[in-house]
């Protein structure tokens, strides 16, 4: 299982050289943007990648409140950390590009916002984790993830209602939409790196997360046999 | 025992407590004159601008003050463990639940119906849109921070600083309510928009978080 681990964290490194070697040396530059386009690359995947990470928190959570593992609370918590530090990626990316494209670092428009809120959301959450004790934490935290996957839809919802300044989905879209092949070659690596490295990062801290919690129930063991004795 | 005497025994005590000690009404309505004197100072706006930003400014004024009197929703029931007798005894969670979220929603109503007339002076109020709107708003967006806040407080009690847990909980999760309530009010103040979308939105979002509250709060309660 470990080989198998360290095997899968080989790889996407691998991945990861390859992936950032098409997107900045091989994909065409963009014709209006130029080269600031690259920064797509790592934006919209890390916005994937969060995505993915905050769908597992509230699967697990909801998977905990059912069956009260601590197992998947563990991966209730991993996940949301790898998504918050996903989350604040593509917050900083965007900015960054929007600048030079827009002429603006930040608008209030409907995907922004929803993304800045979700942000705020999930670092409440892992606020609420570090601030509650003992057995309480796991309910807790399970109970705000829920309201918090909740509240996504109605936000965008509700910001929607503004004029939005993000572009459309490009992908996938009318038949006007539509990246060059050689982008999209780029982007889907980007994006499977990107997915790979969000799976490392979910395993490591789960794996602390256990850790942590053998060790506290060591120490808990500690201190009864010494109350005994 | 059914969830509906239970609920109206807890909200017949919690209002007869607070008919005698005043706490949470004082400390609200204090609260929220301190909002108001010191937006005034900050802003200091004519009678057109201060239509044109009152939606914001009552409702944020509300939001703080709501949180002084969520804060003490539960903290009363720690003290010789009625939580916990609570806990062992046969009674519905939900039905604790409810008869906390509709006492908060009332002094939070007696908060506004009190503090409307202060707004009208103070800001120069006057609104364009139908009246009956506002109290629509009112009610559905009061109902949208209390029903969330009295299930956060239920969080927060159980953390180290719970005090400032409370908001740092309850805001992230309230920015669509807030929005649509701020939206609504301007809307219907300045009556250059209609507030229709934005009820319908804050009618969900009751709806919505309502049940969520009513799914979890057992899991809550029973935390250990």
């Amino acid at each position: 299982m470990k080989q198998l681990f360290i095997a899968f964290i080989v790889l996407t490194l691998g991945l990861l050289a390859y992936s950032t070697y098409q997107g900045l040396v091989v994909a065409p530059t963009e014709q209006t943007m130029g080269d600031v386009q690259r920064i797509f690359y790592y934006h919209v995947p890390s916005a994937w990648t969060a995505g993915v990470c905050f769908f597992v928190n509230f699967l697990a959570s909801v998977v905990y409140l059912w069956k009260r593992n601590t197992a998947s609370d563990a991966v209730a918590a991993a996940s949301a950390e790898v998504g918050v530090m996903f989350c604040t990626i593509v917050l900083i990316t965007g900015p960054i590009w929007a600048r030079p494209v827009w002429g603006i670092w930040w608008t209030w428009d409907a995907r922004l916002t929803t993304t800045l809120v979700l942000w705020l959301i999930y670092v409440s959450y892992l606020m609420l984790r570090r601030f509650s004790a003992g057995g309480q934490t796991q309910v807790l935290a399970a109970a705000l993830a829920i309201f918090g996957f909740v509240d996504v839809p109605i936000v965008y919802m509700s910001i929607r209602w503004f004029r939005t300044q993000h572009p459309s989905p490009v992908m996938g879209g009318g038949e006007n939409s539509g990246l060059n092949p050689a982008m999209l070659h780029a982007f889907f690596w980007n994006l499977l790196s990107f997915t790979c490295v969000g799976i490392v990062l979910m395993a490591l801290r789960y794996r602390l997360q256990r850790l942590e919690e053998e060790v506290e129930a060591a120490h808990a063991a500690v201190a009864l046999q010494g109350g005994a004795r | 025992m059914t969830t509906l005497s239970v609920t109206r025994a807890t909200l017949h005590k919690d209002l007869r407590m607070e008919w005698r000690s005043k706490d949470a009404i004082n400390s609200m309505l204090f609260f929220s004159l301190l909002v108001v004197v010191i937006f005034s100072f900050a802003f200091n706006p004519t009678a057109e601008e201060s239509r044109r930003i009152a939606g914001g400014l009552v409702w944020v004024a509300f939001l703080f003050a709501a949180v002084v009197a969520l804060n003490q929703t539960w903290a009363r029931e720690l003290r010789n463990q009625v939580l916990d007798a609570y806990r062992v005894s046969p009674a519905p969670p939900n039905a604790l639940f409810l008869a906390k979220a509709v006492g908060n929603f009332l002094f939070v109503v007696v908060l506004e119906v009190l503090m409307t007339p202060l707004f009208v002076v103070f800001y120069d109020l006057r609104s364009v849109g139908p009246v009956w709107q506002l109290v629509v708003v009112a009610l559905l967006g009061t109902w949208a921070l209390v029903v969330n806040g009295t299930f956060f407080a239920a969080l927060s009690i159980r953390t180290r600083s719970r005090e400032i847990m409370l908001p740092l909980l309850l805001f992230p999760i309230s920015i669509p309510a807030l929005l649509a309530m701020v939206d609504a009010t301007t809307s219907i103040l300045t009556g250059e928009a209609s507030p229709d979308f934005w009820i319908k939105m804050l009618a969900v979002y009751d709806v919505a978080f309502t049940a969520v509250c009513l799914l979890l709060f057992e899991s809550v309660l029973n935390a250990e």
